[in-house]
């Protein structure tokens, strides 16, 4: 980390002299990841692009005054989601509101022992899960799981997709998570167990199904 | 928050918090404990871990050359 940590300051530093090749470096870096962010946000991959392209701008403006105080990964999405909130068309508040507001749970009730059995609350016999097969790089059964996950991530509700690229594609934590997006600790948290349980039922019922 | 044994279906609901480390230390006793003792929790687990990776190996999306070459010349045009 501290390699490309360093790597990445003198990349800065060439930026402000106007180095194109530093530009085309960083640029190939961060935005993979700032278009995936960004889709989080808006209803298109063109405004997604947009919004990407104007959080660089936005950087060329600012190279000058820019201290490294934060990471530059830190400044470009901290700056790139308030641009792609801002050109958001979906009503966020409800979204919100309507994640807390829904206390069930994220896996079917129907699959636990009720209350007049002597275990509730337990798994039900035939609804106990089996452990997910090892799948080697490259499989034809891992490429199918990824390739489900994927589609999975892509419905989720926003919020909950965006929680989960940074946690578990790009790897953010938990602290950081919560600082980019400006949500307590523990809204973060129920919006990632959803979203991967979402995704972990997907491969379940897809498993259970592939003899 | 009860302090019984731990039920698969509360448990079911803590495996984010556990990953992460964050259940205080008497929920992560009861977690623990009820690990020991139930396979299918278990399994649960390793479920979850599982989906995680899986969701950690979907490659980025290629960058499109055309919109690379927008963001190349945006910073032409700037500089």
């Amino acid at each position: 980390m501290t390699g490309k940590a360093g790597d990445e300051e003198a990349l800065v530093a060439a930026l402000k002299d106007g180095n194109e090749s530093a530009f085309a470096a960083l640029v190939d870096r961060h935005t993979p990841t700032m278009l995936r962010v960004a889709r989080g946000y808006v209803p298109s991959r063109e405004i997604a692009e947009e919004v990407v392209q104007e959080t660089w701008i936005a950087l060329l403006k600012g190279i000058g005054s820019f201290e490294g105080r934060s990471s530059l990964r830190t400044w470009l999405f901290t700056v790139l989601i308030n641009i792609a909130k801002r050109r958001g068309m979906r009503e966020r508040r409800d979204a919100d509101v309507a994640v807390m507001a829904f206390t069930g749970g994220t896996v079917d009730p129907a699959r636990f022992r009720g209350s007049d059995d002597p275990y509730p609350g337990h798994w039900l016999p035939n609804e106990v899960p089996s452990p997910f097969p090892d799948t080697p790089e490259g499989s034809v059964l891992g490429d199918e799981l990824i390739t489900l996950a994927r589609r999975e991530l892509d419905t989720l509700p926003e919020r909950q997709r965006v929680v989960v690229t940074m946690r578990d594609m790009l790897g953010l934590d938990s602290a950081e998570v919560c600082e980019l997006l400006e949500i307590s600790v523990a809204n973060q948290r129920v919006l990632l167990h959803r979203g991967r349980a979402a995704v972990r039922r997907v491969l379940e019922d897809y498993l259970r199904e592939t003899p | 928050m009860t302090t019984g044994p731990m039920d698969c279906n509360e448990l079911v609901e803590l495996v984010t918090a556990y990953l992460d480390g964050s259940l205080d230390l008497e929920d992560r006793a009861r977690f623990d404990t009820h690990l020991l003792e139930c396979d299918g929790c278990e399994n649960y687990l390793q479920q979850f871990r599982s989906t995680v990776a899986t969701v950690g190996k979907i490659p980025f999306d290629e960058l499109d050359p055309t919109f690379r070459n927008r963001l190349i010349n945006a910073f032409r045009d700037w500089s």
